[in-house]
């Protein structure tokens, strides 16, 4: 009889997972015994928003107890605490209540089923994006990068009756499970050179050995990088990202756009400032590539867009650049300024895609063109969409201004000046396509009235929408206020990504 | 191949003791094949099934190439367990099976949703409402 001893769990640090996991779980045992008998969505709705709230209550919990007693960790190490794990998972958890707000009458409006399944499969979503802001070991990585993309795939293919959801679940499955195996190699190839997955270990491994043959280590560093860089969406590996984004349910790309990619960085940052500092001249050099490939690929690639949902897929992808010219820097204000614009940039694209879903539409289709009127005909919902363009231009009384500025102010520090001036010239390109939207909505007024007509039969068969949904309008006025609070006064959000980046 | 070797052990088996040192040696004549060759047959393996996935039209096959690169890398991680000397390695395989599990499942449905709504077929080419 072998004893094994199983390793001591502190509950305290693992608790908003275990939260988000525990409700979706109750939420499916709901379903299952109550059947076709009573309504369940709406129950689960509040059952799914109470633990999300249980969740960030945790969080909150959580940051005290890393500002009193610094960072530790649980599980036998495989999980850390830390500010950097908190604050990524308050971006998560705010990112799905937002979300799950959308999507009442999003589904409702599309006659998409809307089961309880749908509320547990966000949780367990939200779950596996809160493991990865805390994995501290690449299998931990590897786990909790699955335990957020199956439940993402079942939700961009979640309305079965259409295609092009159909589709981008396809394409999404198809590109994630392809990312996932080459992340998984990275990580044999990582344990094969430095004998451990622990990224303390690996850290530990190189600090006191040198590799006579570093080709395994580098190989799976790359590896790692690549697999990430798919999930993330920067250019070599972004061609999944507008197709999905474009065909999934408008609330689940909300979703995608801003809670996975904050997750996929944050996993990113940890695994190359813990475990291969020793090796930031190596990825350095590939991350200006991919930084500078990913601005350029973004920018041009939006430029030629001519649908809504679309040209916010590239614009994300753009951002994903900005966000990597932080990463790149290396250094602790790298970091930071990466953190606040991961923070900013949720709060702008979950208001641009709140804008998507409140201009309704058949298969979420709104070509640019077709724009044309809405500064006239609805006066509110223009004006938010060009609030939150200009916010994600950068335009100085918004958060995107502050987050731009952030980014570069570290590349400039870290002596990056080519990739400075990439940022800033791609970010006059992006100027463009966001204020040709702009100009799309209010200078085409002449000849208004010919395409009032033209323009109904698109949107026929649609219930028509005469004012904003109190949820949808809520999920804006949320991003409205963030994204002007953060803009007017940035310090607290820069102080709490401060706190965050310096105890990594 | 399989059939000579048990022809070999028909041979010396009257022989209690010889038999035994003789199945000792077969042991360290495997154990003498070094570990790169079962990480240079996984990279083959991993490329294999990389390239399948890039080039090959049908989903279903797609979905075989994905298990097989998993599997490749399930190979390495036992190859480096067995040169590191160290368990974890084997351990992490077990989680790798229960993933590629839930994946697949995920992704069938998937497929039998698609088929659902056209027949037609599922290779890649019909999937091309949205262009990137």
């Amino acid at each position: 009889m072998i004893a094994i001893a199983a390793p001591r769990v502190d509950w305290y640090s693992i608790a908003p997972v275990v939260i988000l996991v525990a409700t979706g779980l109750i939420i499916v045992l709901f379903k299952a015994i109550a059947r076709n008998r009573v309504r369940t969505y709406e129950p689960a709705l509040v059952v799914g928003m109470m633990g999300l709230a249980a969740g960030a209550f945790f969080l909150m919990k959580q940051w005290s107890m890393v500002v009193d007693g610094g960072p530790s960790d649980a599980v036998a190490h495989m999980i850390a605490l830390d500010g950097f794990s908190v604050f990524v998972g308050v971006v998560v958890v705010v990112s799905a209540i937002l979300m799950l707000l959308l999507s009442t009458d999003y589904l409702a409006e599309h006659r998409i089923e809307s089961r309880p399944e749908y509320v547990a499969l966000v949780l367990f979503s939200a779950a596996g994006m809160l493991m990865m802001a805390g994995a501290n070991d690449l299998i931990v990585v590897f786990v909790a990068l699955e335990v957020l993309s199956i439940p993402l795939y079942v939700l961009a293919a979640y309305d079965r009756t259409r295609a092009r959801s159909l589709e981008a679940g396809i394409k999404y499955f198809v590109l994630g499970a392809f990312s996932s195996a080459i992340l998984l190699y990275g990580v044999a190839l990582t344990y094969g050179a430095t004998g451990t997955t622990s990224l303390a270990g690996i850290q530990n491994f190189l600090s006191t050995n040198v590799l006579v043959h570093e080709g395994t280590l580098i190989a799976g560093m790359v590896l790692l990088l690549v697999g990430l860089a798919f999930k993330i969406g920067a250019v070599p590996f972004h061609m999944w990202t507008p197709d999905v984004y474009e065909g999934a349910p408008s609330p689940v790309t909300a979703f995608m756009a801003s809670a996975t990619k904050v997750a996929g960085f944050a996993v990113l940052i940890r695994i190359l400032y813990t475990a291969l500092p020793q090796y930031s001249t190596d990825w350095r050099q590939l991350l200006f590539a991919l930084a500078a490939l990913t601005l350029l690929g973004g920018s041009i690639g939006a430029l030629l867009q001519t649908d809504l949902k679309r040209l916010l897929a590239y614009s994300s992808i753009a951002h994903a650049g900005y966000i990597l010219i932080g990463v790149q820097a290396g250094t602790v204000k790298g970091v930071q300024s990466a953190l606040v614009y991961l923070f900013i940039y949720a709060f702008m694209t979950i208001g641009a895609f709140a804008i998507v879903v409140a201009l309704g539409g058949r298969d979420d289709l709104h070509s640019i063109a077709d724009l044309r009127t809405y500064g006239r005909r609805r006066p509110v919902i223009a004006a938010l969409l060009a609030f939150f363009l200009l916010a994600q231009a950068g335009i100085p009384p918004t958060a995107g201004f502050i987050a731009k500025l952030g980014v570069f102010g570290a590349a400039a520090q870290a002596h990056s000046y080519a990739l400075l001036i990439v940022g800033v010239v791609t970010s006059v390109i992006a100027a463009f396509f966001y204020l040709k939207v702009i100009l799309t909505m209010y200078a085409a007024e002449d000849d208004g009235g010919a395409t009032d007509d033209t323009c109904e039969p698109a949107t026929e068969g649609v219930v028509a929408r005469p004012s904003l949904g109190l949820p949808v309008a809520t999920v804006l006025v949320v991003c409205v206020a963030m994204t002007i609070w953060i803009g007017v006064l940035p310090t607290i959000i820069i102080d709490f990504a401060r706190d965050a980046s310096l105890i990594i | 191949m399989a059939h000579g070797a048990r022809d070999g052990w028909a041979e010396r088996g009257p022989s209690g003791p010889r038999r035994r040192r003789e199945s000792g040696n077969v042991v360290i004549a495997v154990q003498h094949l070094s570990e790169n060759w079962y990480l240079a047959f996984a990279a083959i393996l991993f490329s294999v099934g990389a390239v399948g996935l890039l080039v090959r039209r049908n989903v279903l096959v797609m979905f075989m190439c994905v298990e097989l690169m998993l599997n490749a890398v399930n190979v390495t991680f036992v190859a480096f367990s067995r040169a590191l000397n160290d368990i974890s390695g084997q351990a992490i395989v077990f989680f790798v099976l229960v993933v590629a599990a839930a994946e697949v499942a995920v992704g069938l449905a998937i497929i039998v949703a698609i088929f659902r709504r056209r027949r037609s077929g599922a290779t890649a080419d019909d999937i091309d409402l949205l262009r990137g």
